[in-house]
């Protein structure tokens, strides 16, 4: 591979939906969501050709509205979830529902992207997931590693539990809570810890990170003040399994160990606005990739707080893929915390960053003006963290 | 008869003339040549043919008569006069005669008795000469005798001396009896295998035992002086005690005394007071102490002598341990900074006296332990100092704190800040001369340990340099970062304001005030130190970022209260059911009259700063064409979805050519950067939270009113319009793009609305 640059892709409507088919461990594939009131809304499902540094895509139509958040299923790589804005008598409503992406499509037969326009396939719906009583959706979940059964939605001020049955075409309310205080609380953002046999989730809403355990429904902890302002993001760090990253309206990203709640474990202030998005990466937690309202994706090297501070020392919690070699890692001194890259090929706010499930070095951001740039973890550092 | 005459007189002139001679008369020369003069009768040369002729052939008869009878007259009385002359020499020479024949006797019978003499002192030789070897042996006896004598006396002595010691010491005349002893001593020791002088010499040391015990009483009796003491050792020193016991006893009467010295220093008023204590009482005590046990102990070198000297600087070294506890102790009270003289004062007085005892023991190291001491108490007092100063700082902040959360009379407020900044500054500045000027004291010529080689160099860098002025500063910086740090999260409670004020100040600092207190500093402080100091342009730098951060936390601060505003009247609005807009909205004269506010509040600290040149006017109308020609053509563009990238052509290309624009960037030191940076952040969030809602057609249209009156409002208080331009336009592109039915309302019916509101 001759080249590290940024690989870009023009959608045609504003977007700020993206996510990595979970899944898809071989293909490097991204489901791109399209916001636009006034035409059909798409679901953009993007093929990166590693080798040739190509872009294939398939447009999906979704009907239903414009698409704020979307998730991949874990289990089945053609089952994703959407949040949607529905409107009806000037009323807006954000809904979310499952989805099956139609069987023409599968399997990664891509059609030439000069058809996509015209013979654009619907997607198949599975089930709603019905919040009438609830309000709006703001996010929709999948439980990782999970079956594809579990999903979490938050609406307003809800934490809902949904269980899909009969081939997901039907959606149970398995179980609820509520947050209660003072004023109109509305959750903002949650995410499904994979640890703990995935029975905790991390919500946000407004300053606070708050932390459920799902069987009891109870809040098991709560980050007040986590952020100066909104929080916008939270992320589990795939490898420890109390460590948790958020990031907010404040321009910092703080890093969290949610067993000493009172002052976050690392703090960073390098984007210039709000940070709407942060992912650890799945194999090599020390990589944190954030996008920003500033219009820049930062991807930073938290080496010290990681589940690898001095290279491969942790090896039973190592779930990489990678080839390791861990006796010459150990000789090595603790590496340094750094910004790794500030990638500056969108010019409007990044509302989502993604890592590529299949390929570890590889993620893929999404600005407002519907700008997707793939990008790859600089070879030097690739090859410092594997050898 | 004349001739006779003649010649008498010749010869008498003749004999006058000799003795003349004799006596070597001058005048000899001129009666010599009258007399020269062959007719002068008296002269040497007379001669009477001549003398006669010439009478003859002169005179007259008569004359000649006369001169005759006058010649006559003349012999007669020369005769008698040598007559008369001629007798007494001959009775002279009668008289002389007969002395000579009288002492001619007298010899002969002198000449007999020496004869007699002579034969007399043979005999008395002989006698003598008899008598004494006669007398030889006698003598001999004599001088045993007297020898015998002498012993007797002394024997006697002895025999006496114990009721003499006795008597001696019931008169308490204990020197007397020790010298009486002293003198026995050694005879008795030599005699003591004889039974009576045993007896004597036990007696004799049973006295001086008593009298050793009593002296020993004496010496131990904590009441006796200095003076009785040391009697007391000499004469125990006589009596043959051992000297390192003395030594020990004599230190350890000396050791209650200077501890009672060290309980009383404990209780004492002022610091000079307690140090005059200090040195008046124990120091000197000290030195006396020393002073006579070196008289006595260590009067001649030798194995006792250092054996003494090392008890000695052992003792001292002990007891001044105490003292100089207790001296850091009272040192350590010390708190009040309001007089430092006092201190110094007190630090030289101890000092200095310390001189004394560490010549008289060099051994004890007074000197280095006493400058050990007053080096701590300078750096303590820097430390307290330092202390003192960052405390008024904050006192200086919380005052201002106070001022700034004071209701404000309305006529007053214009002045407020640029008046506090002004007294901040000044009082903490005073308050760093003051302290310098106390600090000083340290360095005076007139103080004795000034000239100690830590005063001359360390204590001017190290100490009062670095460890007062920079540290101060760099606690300035601190303290003002602070103010960013901890209120960084929600709920601050530092005022904007004071943040605004505090940037100033240290900017200030940067420009001047920082090398003003260093140049000060380093005057007063000529240190002849090399070591490495700080310099000027670190702190400089210190201060500025300080600054910096102090002024986009301001910033930030205030963009959020903005945003603040404008996310709340976004998000709790319905923006798609709302109603056709008649005005603009009342958050948005908030926004502007805050905006206004904060720029009246900077305008007292900050100077206006650059801004591109643009006529007002015509950007103003720019904006608003250029705005409603662009929302036409964005939303009347038909998307079509097979070609991804025409659909935002329009504003990608317009980005391309615009700058990107930093929102929580640093600003810059002026009102218009500070401003500019104020309104970024609040537009931006304006866009941001727009970006999330769905408009109706009307609530299009308000967000249009809406951005034109700010777009009406800020443009004056930005670096550069377009800024505020490009954001605002986005929001009302962005508002239409997220608009069910964009139809956007006419141009001049938003001036209209605006120019009403």
């Amino acid at each position: 591979m001759e080249d590290d640059a940024p690989v870009i892709y023009g959608l045609e409507f504003q977007a700020r939906a993206l996510t990595a088919q979970t899944a898809e461990t071989d293909a490097i594939r991204f489901l791109v969501g399209t916001q636009s009131l006034r035409y059909d809304n798409q679901i953009h499902v993007i093929d990166f050709d590693d080798e040739n540094n190509i872009i294939n895509k398939n447009v999906l139509l979704h009907h239903a509205g414009e698409i704020w958040q979307i998730g991949a299923s874990p289990a089945d790589r053609n089952v994703l979830a959407t949040c949607y804005n529905k409107i009806s008598d000037s009323k807006v409503m954000t809904c979310a529902a499952v989805w099956r992406i139609p069987k023409e499509l599968q399997g990664g037969n891509h059609e030439s992207p000069d058809d996509t326009s015209s013979n654009a396939q619907s997607l198949e719906l599975l089930c709603h997931l019905d919040s009438t009583a609830h309000g709006n959706m703001a996010c929709v979940t999948w439980e990782p590693l999970g079956d594809g059964k579990k999903l979490l939605s938050l609406a307003d001020n809800y934490l809902l539990i949904w269980d899909l049955q009969e081939s997901s075409t039907k959606s149970v309310l398995s179980s609820s809570a509520t947050l209660e205080g003072k004023g109109q609380l509305r959750f903002t953002s949650g995410k499904w810890s994979p640890h703990h046999n995935c029975t905790q989730v991390a919500t946000a809403n407004d300053t606070a990170i708050r932390g459920w355990d799902i069987r009891s429904m109870r809040q098991i902890y709560c980050i007040e003040n986590a952020h100066g302002q909104l929080v916008r993001d939270l992320d589990f760090n795939p490898n420890k399994q109390y460590y948790l990253a958020s990031c907010g309206d404040d321009c910092k990203v703080k890093f969290w160990d949610t067993r000493n709640i009172h002052e976050p474990v690392k703090t960073l202030e390098e984007h210039s606005h709000w940070v709407w998005s942060v992912r650890y990466n799945h194999s090599h937690d020390q990589l944190v990739l954030t996008g920003s309202s500033d219009s820049r994706v930062i991807l930073s090297n938290m080496v010290s707080i990681s589940s690898e501070p001095f290279g491969h020392l942790v090896d039973d919690e190592d779930l990489s893929d990678q080839e390791d070699n861990p006796q010459e890692e150990k000789t090595k001194e603790p590496l340094q915390d750094s910004i790794i890259g500030t990638y500056e090929e969108h010019e409007d706010s990044v509302y989502a960053v993604e890592w590529s499930s299949a390929d570890p070095w590889l993620f893929a951001s999404l600005s407002y003006d519907g700008r997707l740039v793939i990008n790859r973890v600089p070879r030097a550092l690739k090859y410092n963290i594997l050898l | 008869m004349a001739t006779v005459e003649e010649e008498e007189s010749a010869k008498k002139k003749k004999s006058h003339g000799i003795l003349k001679l004799y006596y070597g008369m001058t005048e000899e020369g001129k009666a010599a040549e009258r007399h020269l003069e062959p007719t002068d009768v008296d002269g040497v040369h007379f001669n009477p043919e001549l003398y006669l002729t010439k009478l003859r052939k002169e005179s007259s008869l008569s004359q000649l008569m006369d001169v005759e009878a006058d010649m006559v007259r003349q012999i007669r009385s020369l005769d008698s006069e040598m007559q008369t002359l001629v007798y007494e020499n001959y009775n002279k020479f009668i008289s002389a005669t007969d002395t000579i024949r009288k002492m001619k006797n007298d010899f002969k019978k002198m000449e007999d008795e020496m004869d007699g003499l002579a034969s007399n002192m043979a005999v008395i030789t002989e006698f003598s000469a008899r008598i004494s070897s006669t007398l030889q042996v006698s003598h001999q006896q004599i001088t045993k005798l007297s020898g015998v004598h002498t012993l007797l006396r002394k024997l006697q002595f002895l025999f006496e001396l114990p009721a003499r010691l006795k008597k001696c010491i019931e008169l308490g005349a204990y020197g007397q009896a020790v010298s009486y002893h002293s003198k026995a001593r050694s005879v008795l020791h030599q005699y003591q295998h004889m039974p009576s002088f045993h007896g004597i010499q036990t007696d004799c040391q049973a006295i001086m035992a008593g009298l050793a015990d009593t002296l020993r009483q004496r010496f131990r009796d904590p009441a006796s002086s200095p003076q009785e003491l040391s009697e007391c050792v000499e004469m125990l020193l006589n009596l043959e005690e051992p000297a390192h016991l003395l030594c020990d006893e004599f230190l350890a009467h000396g050791r209650g005394r200077l501890a009672s010295h060290l309980s009383d220093l404990q209780e004492s008023g002022d610091i000079l007071e307690f140090v005059d204590r200090g040195c008046g009482g124990f120091i000197s005590d000290a030195c006396l102490l020393a002073a006579s046990y070196q008289s006595l102990f260590s009067k001649e070198p030798g194995n006792s002598a250092q054996m003494a000297e090392a008890k000695l600087t052992v003792f001292l070294e002990e007891l001044s341990t105490g003292y100089f506890e207790l001296v850091e102790k009272r040192l350590h009270q010390e708190k009040s900074l309001g007089d430092n003289s006092l201190l110094v004062r007190a630090l030289d007085r101890f000092h200095r006296r310390l001189q004394a005892p560490s010549k008289l023991v060099p051994g004890c190291g007074f000197n280095r332990r006493g400058t050990e001491i007053v080096v701590r108490a300078a750096q303590e007092r820097l430390a307290q100092y330092l202390q003192s100063l960052k405390e008024f700082f904050q006192g200086c902040l919380t005052d201002v704190r106070q001022a700034l959360a004071a209701p404000r009379l309305p006529g007053k407020e214009t002045s407020g800040l640029g008046d506090l900044l002004a007294g901040l500054s000044a009082s903490v500045l005073n308050q760093i001369k003051t302290v310098l000027a106390a600090v000083h004291l340290f360095t005076a010529k007139d103080v004795a340990f000034s000239n100690k080689a830590y005063f001359k160099g360390e204590f001017c860098s190290q100490g009062v340099r670095e460890g007062l002025i920079v540290a101060f500063i760099t606690s300035v910086c601190q303290t003002a970062r602070q103010f960013c740090e901890i209120p960084g999260e929600k709920g601050t409670s530092t005022p904007p304001s004071l943040l605004l004020l505090l940037s100033r100040l240290c900017l200030d600092y940067e420009t001047s005030t920082i090398s003003y207190i260093l140049t000060l500093t380093d005057e007063q402080f000529l240190g002849q130190d090399r070591s490495p100091v700080t310099p000027v342009s670190s702190l400089c730098s210190l201060a500025r970022s300080t600054a910096q951060t102090l002024l986009n936390q301001f910033v930030k601060y205030q963009g959020l209260v903005v945003s603040q505003m404008l996310r709340k009247s976004v998000e709790t609005r319905d923006w798609v059911t709302t109603i056709e807009p008649r005005n603009v909205r009342a958050v948005m004269k908030r926004v502007v009259e805050d905006i206004t506010g904060v720029d009246v509040q900077v305008g007292l600290l900050y100077e206006e700063g650059a801004r591109k040149a643009h006529s007002s006017d015509s950007s103003k109308r720019t904006f608003s064409v250029y705005s409603s020609s662009r929302l036409q053509g964005r939303y009347a563009q038909s998307y079509t979805p097979s070609a991804p990238m025409d659909t935002n052509l329009l504003s990608n290309i317009q980005k391309l050519f615009s700058e990107r624009i930093d929102i929580f960037s640093s600003v810059q030191f002026n009102k218009v950067s500070i401003l500019t940076g104020i309104i970024k952040i609040s537009l931006k969030t304006f866009l941001e939270c727009v970006r999330l809602r769905t408009f109706g057609r009307y609530g299009l249209q308000q967000i249009q009113v809406d951005c034109h009156y700010l777009q009406l409002y800020l443009w004056r208080f930005v670096s550069d319009e377009n800024l505020v331009h490009c954001l605002l336009d986005e929001v009302v592109g962005s508002a239409a793009h997220r608009c069910l039915d964009p139809a956007p309302m006419e141009q001049s019916v938003i001036e209209v609305i605006c120019e009403r509101g």
